[in-house]
């Protein structure tokens, strides 16, 4: 309202070109730019740097010194025992192993789903889609307990099997609904040609997923990301130390070692580091996927 | 060009439906049935009809859990967003343009940081820095003379969801950050052009260019957010387990606990519909945004 009110009433006045700076104030401008920033991100990241200057102290030295201080001589005892105490290995493994038959099966799910939808515009397409999107958005908690008894009853409870099966078709649900509208678009011409030269619909499949693999890619990244990151529901279903995942085991690791401050940060760090790893190799996909994504949240 | 429906496609739906039905729907429309249900976990569920939301209603902590959670909402949607939105366009606008777009790529992924990693972890990071006697950030208080200021951050029910919140704002600041700058880059320059010729600088240039023209990504981060705040479990599982009592407790946490700690089955089942209807409202209203700027846009 003032913004507009004010607005009116300024006269409109070419504004005068201000006299361009000379070279040497505009750098140190430029420099004085940069540290500002960076101290204001070093800040910003101050919890992260904690954490890795203190996975490398004993603890005498954390309790003598604090948090704050750089290791007197940086150490990988802790982590040693960290990975040890934590069984690291096991828990990377069964991250890694969850997270990427996710990541494929979703896939498959999800492309065979939007084929349906997008390409063969089936009847009931919009409507189907409707309750992918339900899938996508329903809070886990509102499956947990009945897929809990569930697993139970068919003897799948704490076993990374029962895991993978509930994330790859809540998972496939956001690509249902990604390559719904991808597969839409998909030029028509093309599929009737391939149709004159004989193709079946396995065919059609095939050089469908063949002209749409960076979009395929891109939701394969996604599903072992955010897989990798679940926690609600592996806590309820994986229960025991030989199949839980990463994030578990890091977060019940800071609940039984209570008073051991750099073992308790060696734990989070570690469990920071393959993240990171993925960020680096995927961080042009990832960000672009994130404007398109959404609901997930 | 031929339009006629081919029934032979309706076979690749059948295993994403199957499954669907098997994992998704059936559990929920079970998880439906049992709010109208006494149940301990063992045995036969026992109707008993409305009970459970009339329980719920006059449950103080039923009420408390939600009013975390709309409170979490709204300082998730407003700080990060508008710090981010600062970010952004500090980032776009000038260090893109001054220090090159490298140099603007790294800040950006810099603040991006803390979304990578899973949110449970930022948990444990955090409680490690607020721990009472040890923590970084009481030590940090000390330090700088301040040690009267120093608190049991996350066991003192006064500062803990404060706490809380502190934590989530931080991790959340990427998220906005990334979606905005990617806004800004649809933006024609020109715009801008022709602004200035017109007069408009600095501020006004934000007020009525950048800010009308990055709306859609507004909603969509905002209704995002909604939904994401919602469904918060990993950050207090993490940091507070719903405490101390049930100061930071949110609706996810209320089902957990009474699922698997009271053996309450069916009031855990009663929270968890209310929020599963209460978030489709949202994603229903979401939908609608995300066609209508569609149908802008074409």
């Amino acid at each position: 309202m003032k913004e507009s009110e004010k607005m009116d009433k300024t006269p409109i006045i070419m504004t005068r070109k201000k006299a361009p700076l000379p070279k040497r104030r505009e750098k140190r401008r430029k420099i004085i730019c940069v540290v500002l920033l960076t101290l204001f991100l070093i800040a910003f990241l101050i919890p992260v740097v904690l954490i890795v200057i203190n996975s490398f102290k004993d603890e005498a030295e954390f309790y003598a010194g604090g948090a704050l201080r750089l290791p007197d001589k940086p150490s990988l005892d802790i982590f040693r025992e960290v990975w040890q105490t934590v069984e690291f290995d096991v828990k990377l493994f069964n991250s890694l192993l969850i997270s990427s038959v996710v990541a494929c099966l979703g896939l498959v799910i999800s492309v065979l789903n939007a084929y349906a939808i997008g390409i063969g515009k089936i009847k009931w397409g919009r409507f189907a889609l409707f309750f992918f999107v339900f899938a996508m958005v329903i809070p886990h908690e509102a499956l947990a307990y009945p897929l809990y008894y569930f697993m139970i009853r068919v003897r799948l409870y704490d076993t990374k099997l029962a895991v993978i099966l509930i994330f790859s078709i809540l998972q496939s649900a956001y690509g249902t609904y990604l390559l719904s509208s991808v597969f839409r678009t998909f030029p028509a011409q093309l599929i009737e040609a391939a149709k004159l030269d004989g193709c079946n619909k396995w065919r059609i499949l095939h050089i469908v997923v063949a002209l749409n693999k960076p979009a395929l890619s891109l939701l394969m990244v996604f599903y072992f990301i955010w897989t990798f990151n679940e926690f609600f529901l592996p806590l309820i279903f994986l229960v025991s130390n030989a199949n839980q995942t990463i994030p578990i085991a890091v977060t019940l690791f800071q609940g039984q070692y209570t008073g051991y401050a750099t073992m308790q940060s060696a734990c989070a760090l570690l469990g920071i580091l393959p993240c990171v790893i993925f960020f680096f190799i995927f961080q042009r996909t990832l960000t672009r996927g994130m404007v398109a994504g959404g609901l997930k949240g | 060009m031929s339009t006629r429906i081919d029934k032979g496609y309706y076979w690749f739906l059948l295993p994403g439906v199957v499954l669907f039905l098997i994992f998704i729907m059936l559990p929920f429309i079970m998880n439906f049935y049992l709010s109208f249900t006494r149940w301990s976990g063992v045995g036969t569920p026992v109707y008993i009809g409305l009970s459970n939301y009339l329980r719920a209603a006059g449950d103080f902590n039923f009420w408390l859990s939600l009013r975390n959670n709309i409170v979490i909402i709204i300082v998730l949607t407003t700080i990060p967003t508008v710090i981010s939105l600062f970010i952004a366009v500090f980032l776009f606008q000038y260090v893109a343009v001054k220090l090159g777009r490298t140099t603007a790529n790294i800040f950006k992924a810099g603040f991006y940081l803390p979304q990578v990693i899973p949110v449970v972890i930022i948990g444990v990071i955090w409680k490690w820095i607020f721990q009472p006697n040890w923590g970084a950030l009481n030590d940090i208080l000390q330090r700088m003379q301040l040690g009267n200021l120093t608190q049991n951050w996350l066991g003192d029910p006064q500062y803990a969801l404060g706490a809380v919140l502190t934590v989530m704002v931080w991790f959340q600041i990427g998220y906005p950050l990334v979606i905005f700058m990617s806004a800004l880059q649809r933006i024609d320059p020109q715009m801008y052009e022709s602004a200035r010729v017109d007069g408009a600088k600095g501020m006004r240039l934000f007020y009525y260019i950048t800010l009308p023209l990055i709306s859609p990504e507004f909603y969509v981060v905002i209704l995002t957010t909604i939904i994401y705040s919602l469904k918060i479990f990993g950050p207090i599982f993490a940091l507070t387990r719903g405490g101390p009592g049930n100061a930071t407790i949110v609706a996810s946490y209320f089902s957990y606990k009474n699922f698997f700690e009271f053996s309450n089955v069916g009031y855990g089942a009663t929270m968890s519909t209310i929020l599963s209807l209460i978030i489709m409202v949202i994603a229903v209203l979401y939908i609608r945004i995300q066609k209508a700027r569609e149908y802008e846009g074409e």
